[in-house]
Protein backbone atom coordinates (compact mmCIF):
# COMPACT_ATOMS: atom_id res chain seq x y z
CA UNK A 1 0.00 0.00 0.00
CA UNK A 2 1.22 3.47 -0.87
CA UNK A 3 -0.13 6.32 1.19
CA UNK A 4 0.21 10.01 0.37
CA UNK A 5 -0.35 12.25 3.40
CA UNK A 6 -0.91 15.91 2.72
CA UNK A 7 1.89 15.98 0.16
CA UNK A 8 2.99 19.30 -1.33
CA UNK A 9 5.62 19.98 -3.95
CA UNK A 10 6.81 23.48 -4.65
CA UNK A 11 9.57 23.77 -7.24
CA UNK A 12 12.44 26.25 -6.74
CA UNK A 13 10.91 28.62 -9.32
CA UNK A 14 7.82 28.90 -7.13
CA UNK A 15 5.35 26.79 -9.11
CA UNK A 16 3.26 24.52 -6.94
CA UNK A 17 2.96 21.22 -8.77
CA UNK A 18 1.09 19.41 -6.02
CA UNK A 19 -0.76 20.98 -3.12
CA UNK A 20 -1.99 19.02 -0.11
CA UNK A 21 -2.44 15.69 -1.87
CA UNK A 22 -3.69 12.77 0.20
CA UNK A 23 -4.52 9.34 -1.19
CA UNK A 24 -4.22 5.64 -0.46
CA UNK A 25 -3.15 3.41 -3.33
CA UNK A 26 -4.17 -0.12 -2.35
CA UNK A 27 -1.79 -3.06 -2.68
CA UNK A 28 -2.05 -5.34 -5.69
CA UNK A 29 -4.37 -2.95 -7.47
CA UNK A 30 -3.81 -0.61 -10.37
CA UNK A 31 -4.21 3.05 -9.49
CA UNK A 32 -4.34 5.36 -12.49
CA UNK A 33 -3.52 9.03 -12.13
CA UNK A 34 -5.17 10.81 -15.02
CA UNK A 35 -5.14 14.49 -15.88
CA UNK A 36 -4.02 16.96 -18.48
CA UNK A 37 -0.54 18.47 -18.48
CA UNK A 38 0.12 20.59 -15.42
CA UNK A 39 -2.01 18.34 -13.23
CA UNK A 40 1.11 17.16 -11.40
CA UNK A 41 0.56 13.50 -12.22
CA UNK A 42 4.14 12.73 -13.19
CA UNK A 43 5.42 14.70 -10.19
CA UNK A 44 3.21 12.56 -7.94
CA UNK A 45 4.55 9.39 -9.52
CA UNK A 46 8.17 10.47 -9.16
CA UNK A 47 7.70 11.36 -5.53
CA UNK A 48 7.03 7.69 -4.79
CA UNK A 49 10.56 6.61 -5.73
CA UNK A 50 12.05 9.91 -4.60
CA UNK A 51 13.11 11.15 -8.00
CA UNK A 52 11.27 14.25 -6.83
CA UNK A 53 11.54 15.20 -3.17
CA UNK A 54 8.54 16.41 -1.20
CA UNK A 55 8.32 19.98 0.04
CA UNK A 56 6.04 18.88 2.87
CA UNK A 57 3.89 15.92 3.84
CA UNK A 58 4.83 12.26 3.78
CA UNK A 59 4.62 9.19 1.57
CA UNK A 60 4.51 5.77 3.19
CA UNK A 61 5.04 2.44 1.51
CA UNK A 62 3.52 -0.34 3.60
CA UNK A 63 3.74 1.93 6.61
CA UNK A 64 7.38 2.91 6.00
CA UNK A 65 8.08 6.60 5.54
CA UNK A 66 10.03 6.87 2.26
CA UNK A 67 11.95 9.92 3.46
CA UNK A 68 13.81 7.60 5.85
CA UNK A 69 14.90 5.25 3.05
CA UNK A 70 18.00 5.74 0.91
CA UNK A 71 16.77 6.92 -2.52
CA UNK A 72 19.02 4.61 -4.58
CA UNK A 73 18.04 1.50 -2.61
CA UNK A 74 14.37 2.53 -2.72
CA UNK A 75 14.46 2.91 -6.52
CA UNK A 76 16.02 -0.52 -6.96
CA UNK A 77 13.01 -2.15 -5.33
CA UNK A 78 10.44 -0.18 -7.33
CA UNK A 79 9.93 -0.93 -11.01
CA UNK A 80 9.76 2.06 -13.34
CA UNK A 81 8.52 2.18 -16.91
CA UNK A 82 8.54 5.43 -18.82
CA UNK A 83 7.41 6.92 -22.09
CA UNK A 84 9.81 6.28 -24.98
CA UNK A 85 10.93 3.25 -22.96
CA UNK A 86 13.99 5.04 -21.51
CA UNK A 87 16.09 2.03 -22.42
CA UNK A 88 19.84 2.51 -22.19
CA UNK A 89 20.89 2.78 -25.86
CA UNK A 90 24.33 1.30 -25.23
CA UNK A 91 23.09 -1.83 -23.46
CA UNK A 92 21.78 -4.84 -25.37
CA UNK A 93 18.15 -5.74 -24.71
CA UNK A 94 19.17 -8.53 -22.37
CA UNK A 95 21.45 -6.24 -20.34
CA UNK A 96 18.81 -3.54 -20.18
CA UNK A 97 16.43 -6.03 -18.61
CA UNK A 98 19.14 -7.38 -16.30
CA UNK A 99 20.31 -3.93 -15.18
CA UNK A 100 18.54 -3.68 -11.84
CA UNK A 101 19.33 -7.22 -10.64
CA UNK A 102 22.99 -6.63 -11.58
CA UNK A 103 22.94 -3.35 -9.62
CA UNK A 104 21.49 -5.34 -6.75
CA UNK A 105 24.46 -7.71 -6.90
CA UNK A 106 22.96 -10.69 -8.73
CA UNK A 107 25.71 -12.40 -10.79
CA UNK A 108 25.49 -11.27 -14.42
CA UNK A 109 25.00 -14.75 -15.83
CA UNK A 110 22.09 -15.49 -13.52
CA UNK A 111 20.57 -12.06 -14.14
CA UNK A 112 20.72 -12.68 -17.89
CA UNK A 113 18.95 -16.01 -17.55
CA UNK A 114 16.16 -14.38 -15.57
CA UNK A 115 16.04 -11.61 -18.15
CA UNK A 116 15.42 -14.17 -20.91
CA UNK A 117 12.47 -15.53 -18.95
CA UNK A 118 11.14 -12.01 -18.56
CA UNK A 119 11.25 -11.55 -22.32
CA UNK A 120 8.89 -14.54 -22.51
CA UNK A 121 6.69 -13.00 -19.84
CA UNK A 122 6.18 -9.78 -21.77
CA UNK A 123 5.64 -11.62 -25.05
CA UNK A 124 8.97 -11.03 -26.79
CA UNK A 125 11.04 -13.57 -28.67
CA UNK A 126 14.35 -14.45 -27.05
CA UNK A 127 16.09 -13.83 -30.38
CA UNK A 128 16.00 -10.05 -29.80
CA UNK A 129 18.08 -10.40 -26.62
CA UNK A 130 21.32 -9.44 -28.34
CA UNK A 131 19.96 -6.42 -30.17
CA UNK A 132 20.37 -2.82 -29.18
CA UNK A 133 17.24 -0.80 -28.37
CA UNK A 134 17.54 1.29 -31.55
CA UNK A 135 17.06 -1.91 -33.54
CA UNK A 136 13.59 -2.52 -32.09
CA UNK A 137 10.17 -1.13 -32.97
CA UNK A 138 8.47 1.28 -30.57
CA UNK A 139 6.15 -1.45 -29.30
CA UNK A 140 9.01 -3.86 -28.71
CA UNK A 141 10.95 -1.18 -26.85
CA UNK A 142 8.00 -0.59 -24.53
CA UNK A 143 7.75 -4.32 -23.85
CA UNK A 144 11.44 -4.42 -23.01
CA UNK A 145 10.80 -1.40 -20.76
CA UNK A 146 8.08 -3.36 -18.94
CA UNK A 147 10.35 -6.41 -18.64
CA UNK A 148 13.05 -4.20 -17.16
CA UNK A 149 10.58 -2.70 -14.71
CA UNK A 150 9.68 -6.21 -13.54
CA UNK A 151 13.23 -7.56 -13.41
CA UNK A 152 13.91 -7.07 -9.72
CA UNK A 153 10.49 -8.57 -8.96
CA UNK A 154 9.35 -5.37 -7.27
CA UNK A 155 6.06 -5.13 -5.38
CA UNK A 156 5.46 -1.74 -6.91
CA UNK A 157 5.51 -0.83 -10.57
CA UNK A 158 5.42 2.85 -11.57
CA UNK A 159 4.38 3.53 -15.14
CA UNK A 160 4.70 7.04 -16.57
CA UNK A 161 2.62 7.25 -19.76
CA UNK A 162 4.32 4.08 -20.94
CA UNK A 163 2.15 3.66 -24.02
CA UNK A 164 1.91 7.32 -24.96
CA UNK A 165 4.34 7.23 -27.85
CA UNK A 166 3.27 4.11 -29.76
CA UNK A 167 0.64 3.88 -32.47
CA UNK A 168 -2.97 3.06 -31.50
CA UNK A 169 -2.91 -0.58 -32.61
CA UNK A 170 0.26 -1.37 -30.69
CA UNK A 171 -1.02 0.65 -27.74
CA UNK A 172 -4.19 -1.37 -27.39
CA UNK A 173 -2.13 -4.54 -27.69
CA UNK A 174 0.20 -3.39 -24.92
CA UNK A 175 -2.76 -2.42 -22.74
CA UNK A 176 -4.29 -5.87 -23.12
CA UNK A 177 -0.91 -7.37 -22.34
CA UNK A 178 -0.59 -5.28 -19.19
CA UNK A 179 -4.01 -6.41 -17.99
CA UNK A 180 -2.95 -10.02 -18.51
CA UNK A 181 0.37 -9.44 -16.74
CA UNK A 182 -1.32 -7.74 -13.82
CA UNK A 183 -3.68 -10.69 -13.46
CA UNK A 184 -0.65 -13.02 -13.27
CA UNK A 185 1.74 -10.93 -11.23
CA UNK A 186 -0.48 -8.98 -8.84
CA UNK A 187 1.72 -5.89 -8.48
CA UNK A 188 0.79 -2.59 -6.96
CA UNK A 189 0.73 -0.54 -10.15
CA UNK A 190 0.66 3.24 -10.30
CA UNK A 191 -0.05 4.33 -13.86
CA UNK A 192 0.04 7.86 -15.20
CA UNK A 193 -1.81 8.86 -18.36
CA UNK A 194 -3.70 11.75 -19.92
CA UNK A 195 -6.00 9.35 -21.75
CA UNK A 196 -9.24 8.79 -19.81
CA UNK A 197 -10.14 5.71 -21.84
CA UNK A 198 -6.81 4.15 -20.94
CA UNK A 199 -7.45 5.07 -17.31
CA UNK A 200 -10.86 3.38 -17.30
CA UNK A 201 -9.47 0.35 -19.12
CA UNK A 202 -6.56 -0.29 -16.77
CA UNK A 203 -7.52 1.23 -13.43
CA UNK A 204 -9.04 -0.48 -10.44
CA UNK A 205 -8.89 2.94 -8.85
CA UNK A 206 -8.93 6.01 -11.07
CA UNK A 207 -7.81 9.39 -9.76
CA UNK A 208 -8.88 12.35 -11.87
CA UNK A 209 -6.57 15.30 -11.26
CA UNK A 210 -7.11 19.01 -11.76
CA UNK A 211 -4.38 21.62 -11.99
CA UNK A 212 -1.91 21.54 -9.10
CA UNK A 213 -2.56 17.91 -8.20
CA UNK A 214 -6.00 18.60 -6.73
CA UNK A 215 -8.18 15.49 -6.78
CA UNK A 216 -11.37 16.03 -8.76
CA UNK A 217 -12.63 12.51 -8.10
CA UNK A 218 -11.38 9.14 -6.94
CA UNK A 219 -13.23 5.94 -7.62
CA UNK A 220 -13.61 2.85 -9.73
CA UNK A 221 -14.36 3.48 -13.41
CA UNK A 222 -17.95 2.42 -12.75
CA UNK A 223 -18.39 4.88 -9.91
CA UNK A 224 -16.95 7.75 -11.90
CA UNK A 225 -18.99 7.07 -15.03
CA UNK A 226 -22.18 6.56 -12.99
CA UNK A 227 -21.79 9.69 -10.93
CA UNK A 228 -19.23 12.29 -12.02
CA UNK A 229 -18.45 14.37 -8.94
CA UNK A 230 -18.58 17.73 -10.70
CA UNK A 231 -18.61 19.52 -14.03
CA UNK A 232 -14.84 19.17 -14.40
CA UNK A 233 -15.05 15.39 -14.17
CA UNK A 234 -18.11 15.22 -16.41
CA UNK A 235 -16.30 17.30 -19.01
CA UNK A 236 -13.06 15.35 -18.64
CA UNK A 237 -14.63 11.92 -19.12
CA UNK A 238 -16.81 13.21 -21.93
CA UNK A 239 -20.14 12.68 -20.14
CA UNK A 240 -21.17 16.23 -20.87
CA UNK A 241 -20.77 15.75 -24.60
CA UNK A 242 -22.87 12.64 -24.38
CA UNK A 243 -19.91 10.38 -25.11
CA UNK A 244 -20.72 8.27 -22.06
CA UNK A 245 -24.51 8.51 -22.28
CA UNK A 246 -25.55 5.97 -24.84
CA UNK A 247 -29.02 5.27 -26.06
CA UNK A 248 -30.58 2.56 -28.17
CA UNK A 249 -31.84 3.49 -31.58
CA UNK A 250 -33.89 1.25 -33.80
CA UNK A 251 -32.67 0.76 -37.33
CA UNK A 252 -34.30 -0.92 -40.28
CA UNK A 253 -32.65 -4.20 -39.39
CA UNK A 254 -32.23 -4.09 -35.61
CA UNK A 255 -30.87 -1.85 -32.87
CA UNK A 256 -27.65 0.13 -32.37
CA UNK A 257 -26.22 2.22 -29.54
CA UNK A 258 -25.69 5.89 -30.23
CA UNK A 259 -23.95 8.59 -28.17
CA UNK A 260 -25.29 12.02 -27.27
CA UNK A 261 -24.56 13.37 -30.75
CA UNK A 262 -26.37 10.49 -32.39
CA UNK A 263 -23.17 8.85 -33.63
CA UNK A 264 -23.25 5.06 -33.78
CA UNK A 265 -20.80 3.59 -31.28
CA UNK A 266 -21.82 -0.07 -30.95
CA UNK A 267 -24.53 -2.63 -30.48
CA UNK A 268 -26.22 -3.95 -27.36
CA UNK A 269 -25.51 -7.62 -26.60
CA UNK A 270 -26.15 -9.70 -23.50
CA UNK A 271 -23.03 -9.98 -21.34
CA UNK A 272 -21.45 -13.36 -22.09
CA UNK A 273 -21.95 -15.73 -19.18
CA UNK A 274 -22.68 -13.08 -16.59
CA UNK A 275 -25.28 -11.13 -14.75
CA UNK A 276 -25.39 -7.36 -13.99
CA UNK B 1 68.40 8.50 -50.85
CA UNK B 2 71.65 7.51 -49.17
CA UNK B 3 70.88 9.65 -46.17
CA UNK B 4 67.68 7.73 -45.58
CA UNK B 5 69.28 4.28 -45.56
CA UNK B 6 72.25 5.38 -43.52
CA UNK B 7 70.10 6.93 -40.84
CA UNK B 8 67.32 4.41 -40.25
CA UNK B 9 68.39 4.18 -36.61
CA UNK B 10 68.10 7.97 -36.21
CA UNK B 11 64.65 7.91 -37.77
CA UNK B 12 63.55 4.95 -35.65
CA UNK B 13 64.72 6.64 -32.50
CA UNK B 14 62.87 9.84 -33.46
CA UNK B 15 59.66 7.90 -34.05
CA UNK B 16 59.91 6.19 -30.66
CA UNK B 17 60.70 9.46 -28.89
CA UNK B 18 57.82 11.19 -30.65
CA UNK B 19 55.35 8.49 -29.65
CA UNK B 20 56.69 8.43 -26.09
CA UNK B 21 55.92 12.12 -25.81
CA UNK B 22 52.69 12.45 -27.79
CA UNK B 23 50.80 9.35 -26.64
CA UNK B 24 50.97 10.07 -22.88
CA UNK B 25 49.89 13.66 -23.61
CA UNK B 26 46.90 12.47 -25.65
CA UNK B 27 45.84 10.01 -22.95
CA UNK B 28 46.33 12.57 -20.18
CA UNK B 29 44.33 15.21 -22.06
CA UNK B 30 41.48 12.77 -22.42
CA UNK B 31 41.52 11.60 -18.82
CA UNK B 32 41.94 15.03 -17.23
CA UNK B 33 39.18 16.52 -19.37
CA UNK B 34 36.65 14.11 -17.86
CA UNK B 35 36.45 15.78 -14.41
CA UNK B 36 36.62 19.22 -16.06
CA UNK B 37 33.77 18.34 -18.42
CA UNK B 38 31.76 16.94 -15.55
CA UNK B 39 32.30 20.03 -13.43
CA UNK B 40 31.45 22.30 -16.38
CA UNK B 41 27.97 20.78 -16.56
CA UNK B 42 27.50 20.51 -12.83
CA UNK B 43 26.80 24.14 -11.95
CA UNK B 44 25.25 27.01 -13.81
CA UNK B 45 28.31 29.26 -13.41
CA UNK B 46 30.93 26.62 -14.05
CA UNK B 47 30.38 25.92 -17.74
CA UNK B 48 31.18 29.33 -19.20
CA UNK B 49 33.95 29.95 -16.72
CA UNK B 50 35.79 26.64 -17.01
CA UNK B 51 35.50 26.31 -20.75
CA UNK B 52 36.72 29.86 -21.31
CA UNK B 53 39.71 29.29 -19.06
CA UNK B 54 40.50 26.03 -20.85
CA UNK B 55 40.19 27.62 -24.27
CA UNK B 56 42.58 30.39 -23.20
CA UNK B 57 45.22 27.76 -22.39
CA UNK B 58 45.55 27.32 -26.12
CA UNK B 59 46.68 30.93 -26.42
CA UNK B 60 49.86 30.28 -24.42
CA UNK B 61 52.76 30.38 -26.90
CA UNK B 62 54.57 27.04 -26.89
CA UNK B 63 58.24 28.07 -26.91
CA UNK B 64 58.00 30.29 -23.81
CA UNK B 65 55.99 27.52 -22.14
CA UNK B 66 58.81 25.02 -22.78
CA UNK B 67 61.19 27.43 -21.08
CA UNK B 68 59.00 28.52 -18.15
CA UNK B 69 57.69 25.04 -17.32
CA UNK B 70 61.05 23.56 -16.23
CA UNK B 71 61.54 26.55 -13.91
CA UNK B 72 58.15 25.97 -12.34
CA UNK B 73 58.30 22.20 -11.93
CA UNK B 74 62.07 21.82 -11.58
CA UNK B 75 62.81 19.61 -14.57
CA UNK B 76 65.75 19.99 -16.91
CA UNK B 77 65.32 22.23 -19.96
CA UNK B 78 65.66 19.26 -22.32
CA UNK B 79 63.48 16.87 -20.37
CA UNK B 80 60.72 15.42 -22.58
CA UNK B 81 58.38 15.65 -19.55
CA UNK B 82 58.13 19.37 -20.34
CA UNK B 83 56.71 18.59 -23.77
CA UNK B 84 54.31 15.99 -22.35
CA UNK B 85 52.96 18.53 -19.88
CA UNK B 86 52.74 21.34 -22.44
CA UNK B 87 50.97 19.10 -24.91
CA UNK B 88 48.57 17.98 -22.20
CA UNK B 89 47.74 21.63 -21.47
CA UNK B 90 46.97 22.25 -25.15
CA UNK B 91 45.11 18.94 -25.34
CA UNK B 92 42.89 19.91 -22.42
CA UNK B 93 42.22 23.25 -24.09
CA UNK B 94 40.65 21.35 -26.98
CA UNK B 95 39.26 18.33 -25.16
CA UNK B 96 37.49 19.93 -22.20
CA UNK B 97 34.83 21.48 -24.42
CA UNK B 98 34.21 18.22 -26.28
CA UNK B 99 33.84 16.39 -23.00
CA UNK B 100 31.45 18.98 -21.60
CA UNK B 101 29.43 18.97 -24.84
CA UNK B 102 29.42 15.19 -25.01
CA UNK B 103 28.18 14.81 -21.46
CA UNK B 104 25.54 17.49 -22.03
CA UNK B 105 24.34 15.68 -25.16
CA UNK B 106 23.17 12.62 -23.22
CA UNK B 107 19.38 12.32 -23.56
CA UNK B 108 17.61 13.60 -20.43
CA UNK B 109 15.12 10.70 -20.65
CA UNK B 110 17.94 8.18 -20.54
CA UNK B 111 19.53 9.96 -17.60
CA UNK B 112 16.25 9.96 -15.71
CA UNK B 113 15.55 6.38 -16.53
CA UNK B 114 18.99 5.41 -15.20
CA UNK B 115 18.21 7.28 -12.00
CA UNK B 116 14.82 5.62 -11.74
CA UNK B 117 16.39 2.19 -12.06
CA UNK B 118 18.65 2.86 -9.12
CA UNK B 119 22.03 3.82 -10.55
CA UNK B 120 23.92 5.82 -7.94
CA UNK B 121 25.16 9.18 -9.27
CA UNK B 122 28.70 7.77 -9.47
CA UNK B 123 27.83 4.63 -11.39
CA UNK B 124 25.38 6.53 -13.57
CA UNK B 125 28.22 8.81 -14.65
CA UNK B 126 30.67 6.04 -15.50
CA UNK B 127 28.27 3.45 -16.87
CA UNK B 128 25.68 5.60 -18.60
CA UNK B 129 26.66 9.21 -19.20
CA UNK B 130 30.32 8.80 -20.15
CA UNK B 131 29.76 5.89 -22.57
CA UNK B 132 26.85 7.71 -24.22
CA UNK B 133 29.00 10.82 -24.60
CA UNK B 134 31.42 8.52 -26.46
CA UNK B 135 30.82 9.65 -30.05
CA UNK B 136 31.40 13.32 -29.14
CA UNK B 137 34.44 12.41 -27.01
CA UNK B 138 35.81 10.43 -29.93
CA UNK B 139 35.45 13.38 -32.29
CA UNK B 140 37.26 15.61 -29.79
CA UNK B 141 39.98 13.06 -29.19
CA UNK B 142 40.74 12.82 -32.90
CA UNK B 143 41.39 16.56 -33.06
CA UNK B 144 43.54 16.39 -29.91
CA UNK B 145 45.53 13.48 -31.29
CA UNK B 146 46.34 15.11 -34.63
CA UNK B 147 47.11 18.45 -32.99
CA UNK B 148 49.34 16.87 -30.34
CA UNK B 149 51.32 14.78 -32.81
CA UNK B 150 51.96 17.86 -34.91
CA UNK B 151 52.80 20.22 -32.02
CA UNK B 152 55.16 17.73 -30.37
CA UNK B 153 57.70 18.53 -33.10
CA UNK B 154 58.22 22.03 -31.65
CA UNK B 155 60.23 20.59 -28.75
CA UNK B 156 63.03 19.87 -31.22
CA UNK B 157 63.88 23.56 -31.26
CA UNK B 158 65.08 23.14 -27.67
CA UNK B 159 66.80 19.87 -28.49
CA UNK B 160 64.09 17.54 -27.14
CA UNK B 161 64.06 14.56 -29.46
CA UNK B 162 61.03 13.91 -31.69
CA UNK B 163 60.27 13.74 -35.40
CA UNK B 164 60.83 17.49 -35.25
CA UNK B 165 64.51 16.79 -34.71
CA UNK B 166 64.61 15.68 -38.33
CA UNK B 167 63.48 19.17 -39.43
CA UNK B 168 65.93 21.04 -37.22
CA UNK B 169 68.84 18.76 -38.04
CA UNK B 170 68.01 18.69 -41.75
CA UNK B 171 67.72 22.46 -41.78
CA UNK B 172 71.04 23.03 -40.03
CA UNK B 173 72.92 20.52 -42.16
CA UNK B 174 71.00 21.37 -45.33
CA UNK B 175 69.61 17.87 -45.98
CA UNK B 176 66.22 18.40 -47.69
CA UNK B 177 65.48 14.69 -47.62
CA UNK B 178 65.77 14.67 -43.83
CA UNK B 179 63.32 17.58 -43.56
CA UNK B 180 60.93 15.86 -45.95
CA UNK B 181 61.20 12.60 -44.01
CA UNK B 182 60.28 14.41 -40.79
CA UNK B 183 57.21 16.01 -42.37
CA UNK B 184 55.99 12.84 -44.07
CA UNK B 185 56.48 10.72 -40.94
CA UNK B 186 54.66 13.26 -38.73
CA UNK B 187 51.67 13.27 -41.07
CA UNK B 188 51.76 9.48 -41.38
CA UNK B 189 51.87 9.07 -37.62
CA UNK B 190 48.91 11.43 -37.20
CA UNK B 191 46.94 9.40 -39.74
CA UNK B 192 47.79 6.05 -38.19
CA UNK B 193 46.94 7.14 -34.64
CA UNK B 194 43.71 8.70 -35.92
CA UNK B 195 42.78 5.43 -37.59
CA UNK B 196 43.56 3.48 -34.42
CA UNK B 197 41.35 5.82 -32.38
CA UNK B 198 38.48 5.39 -34.84
CA UNK B 199 38.85 1.59 -34.72
CA UNK B 200 39.05 1.64 -30.94
CA UNK B 201 35.89 3.75 -30.81
CA UNK B 202 34.09 1.32 -33.07
CA UNK B 203 35.13 -1.60 -30.90
CA UNK B 204 34.11 0.14 -27.66
CA UNK B 205 30.82 1.56 -28.94
CA UNK B 206 29.13 -1.25 -30.86
CA UNK B 207 25.70 0.36 -30.43
CA UNK B 208 26.68 3.27 -32.68
CA UNK B 209 27.24 1.05 -35.69
CA UNK B 210 24.70 1.36 -38.49
CA UNK B 211 21.54 -0.58 -37.78
CA UNK B 212 21.45 -3.71 -39.97
CA UNK B 213 17.70 -4.19 -40.37
CA UNK B 214 14.69 -1.95 -39.83
CA UNK B 215 12.97 -3.17 -36.70
CA UNK B 216 9.54 -3.74 -38.23
CA UNK B 217 10.81 -6.35 -40.63
CA UNK B 218 11.97 -8.64 -37.84
CA UNK B 219 9.84 -11.78 -37.95
CA UNK B 220 10.75 -12.63 -34.37
CA UNK B 221 8.72 -9.68 -33.15
CA UNK B 222 5.13 -10.27 -32.21
CA UNK B 223 4.38 -6.58 -32.72
CA UNK B 224 5.62 -6.76 -36.25
CA UNK B 225 3.39 -9.73 -37.00
CA UNK B 226 0.28 -8.04 -35.68
CA UNK B 227 0.86 -4.46 -36.75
Amino acid sequence: MIEFRDVTKRFPDGTVAVDGFSLVMPSRKTTVLVGSSGSGKTTLLRMINRMVDLTSGAIEIDGEDTSRLAPVALRRRIGYVMQNSGLLPHFKVIDNVATVPVLNGVPRKQAREQALELLDTVGLERSIADRYPSQLSGGQQQRVGVARGLAADPNILLMDEPFGAVDPIVRSELQTELIRLQRELDKTVVFVTHDIDEAFLLGDQVVILQQGGRIAQVGSPTEIIEAPANDFVAHFIGAEKGKRALSVRATATGEILVDGDGRAVGVLVPQPGGSS
Amino acid sequence: MNWLFNNLDVIGSAIVAHLATALPAIVLSFVLSIPIGWLANRFRWSRGFLLTVCALLYAIPSLPLFIVLPLVIGTGLRDSINVVISMTIYGIALMARSTADGLASVDADVRQSATAMGFSPWSRFWRVELPLAGPVLLAGLRVVSVSTISLTTVGAVLGIESLGSLFTDGFQRNIPLEILTGIVLTIAMALVIDLLIVLLGRALMPWTRPVPAPSRAVPAAKDAVVA
